[in-house]
């Protein structure tokens, strides 16, 4: 459903945070010490910009714990690959397993916290994130719905409405799910939100942005205590 | 004792009949058996099901495999938008796809090597995945049950062999190999390099030789895309 009316139209048009700024906002939810799988497309990202005084160790999902840098030119070896096919690096004290060991922790409950894009998040927590109606192919579902179902603590990292403005935040998610009642924390360009018993709770807002102008681009409704804070980066 | 070594990669490959049932194993470019995909090439056997991650690259891996109309049913988790002969085959309805969550696909091959009849997971659960799956709530969770996944042949790639078939993998290269070496009923495996019984420290075999049926030896292959 794109926005209609005027103002909806207008609030597209305001300033919102990048990409980056929403991998940047999102590393401050990781803890000290976390064990962390970061999935394609923003939660990529989210590695460049972890606090100094952080140390979180990166899960992939083919089986490496301590997962590093990317690799430099020159550097790459094609059999230490991340799950994005991309030459990394490993940290001191890394380790590799086998696939059924790296969805073991994903599923089992072993992770403390996974990053994944959406395409819709549901008021419940619903997500969709890996095939859009009518594309065309095959589609894919790799390991999202291992992910999804045994994170500890899962963050959707994404735009909160689609190219045409509709919003992705919804009461009832319409593209094919990935995963039900399954995300903690949803980070947008617009705002930090988390999915409570009681339904979305609205926690931070972009620099400029009011709790109701995000609420007109937000298809489910969401709970706001008093002034809501801005996102600061 | 049966010896384990082939002397070629045609040989090692010789029996494989129309029809079968193979897992490849491999993620991300980093071990795949890619001779033993080219040898199946050479060999034109048709109608396999393919067990895999992936569907290939470009004209790589099993994308060889697509492009020369081998392979009639696929299980995986990710074909891969970039695997051009599968996708277009896809699309003609030329082969056939049961798409599996990353994980599950892992533990159904792991259930047929451990001769366990199924598992219940809530993995899947309110998806397209669990179409046609029985559900059931258990711990008070809903759960959908999921089958072994059997195979007549697993295709891997080790970096090291002895001749007994005790395998060691490079690096992130491990990935599916040594579960699908468990769940075949032939596990051939493609290695860089054969070594001598004993050369392998004990604690450091990855796959024990058990599982191993047939070893080649072929320099590493990989392809970029």
């Amino acid at each position: 459903m794109p926005a209609e009316t005027t103002q909806e139209k207008a609030l597209l048009d305001k300033p919102r945070l990048t990409r980056e700024q929403i991998a940047q906002r999102a590393a401050l939810e990781l803890p000290d010490g976390a064990y962390v799988n970061l999935g394609w497309g923003i939660p990529n990202l989210i590695a460049d910009y972890l606090p100094k005084e952080i140390n979180v160790y990166f899960h992939s999902e083919n089986g490496i714990l301590g997962m590093g840098r990317r690799a430099k030119p020159g550097e790459e070896d094609y059999d230490l690959v991340d799950a994005m096919k991309v030459p990394v690096t490993l940290i001191r004290g890394a380790s590799f397993f086998h696939q059924a060991d790296a969805h073991l922790m994903t599923r089992g409950g072993h992770l403390d916290v996974a990053v994944l894009g959406g395409f819709q998040v549901s008021e419940k927590g619903d997500l969709a994130n890996w095939k859009i109606p009518g594309a065309k192919g095959s589609g894919g579902i790799g390991g999202a719905m291992d992910i999804a179902a045994g994170a500890k603590k899962l963050i959707v990292c994404m735009e909160h409405v689609t190219k045409d403005g509709a919003p992705k935040i919804v009461r009832k998610c319409a593209y094919p799910l990935t995963g039900l009642e399954c995300v903690d924390t949803i980070v947008t360009d617009l705002a930090v939100i988390d999915v409570m018993p009681q339904g979305l709770s609205l926690r931070e807002v972009a620099p400029g942005w009011a709790a109701d102008e995000v609420q007109k681009l937000t298809g489910a409704p969401m709970i706001a205590q008093g002034q809501v804070p801005e996102i600061r980066l | 004792m049966k010896k384990k070594v082939y002397p070629s990669l045609d040989d090692i490959v010789a029996d494989v009949p129309d029809g079968a049932r193979i897992m490849f194993g491999g993620f991300g470019g980093a071990g795949f058996p890619n001779n033993l995909i080219q040898a199946l090439v050479r060999k034109g056997v048709k109608n396999i099901t393919a067990i895999s991650n992936n569907c290939g690259t470009r004209d790589g891996e099993l994308g060889l495999m697509f492009k020369n109309n081998q392979i009639k049913h696929v299980i995986a988790s990710f074909p891969g938008p970039h695997a051009n002969h599968f996708q277009e085959r896809f699309a003609a309805r030329e082969v056939t796809l049961e798409l599996v969550p990353q994980g599950i696909l892992c533990e159904r091959m792991r259930a047929a090597a451990a001769g366990l009849q199924g598992f219940y997971t809530t993995v899947g659960v309110g998806t397209e995945v669990a179409e046609g799956k029985e559900e059931r709530t258990l711990e008070g969770k809903r759960c959908i049950l999921e089958m072994p996944i059997h195979a007549d042949y697993a295709f891997i790639k080790a970096k090291n062999a002895d001749e007994l078939g005790n395998l060691t993998y490079r690096l992130a290269a491990r990935n599916f190999n040594p579960i699908m070496a468990m769940a075949a009923k032939t596990t051939i495996a493609e290695v860089e390099e054969l070594v001598s019984v004993g050369s392998i420290e004990p604690e450091h075999v990855m796959t024990p030789a058990i599982f191993v049926h047939r070893i080649v030896q072929a320099k590493g292959l990989h392809y970029a895309g």
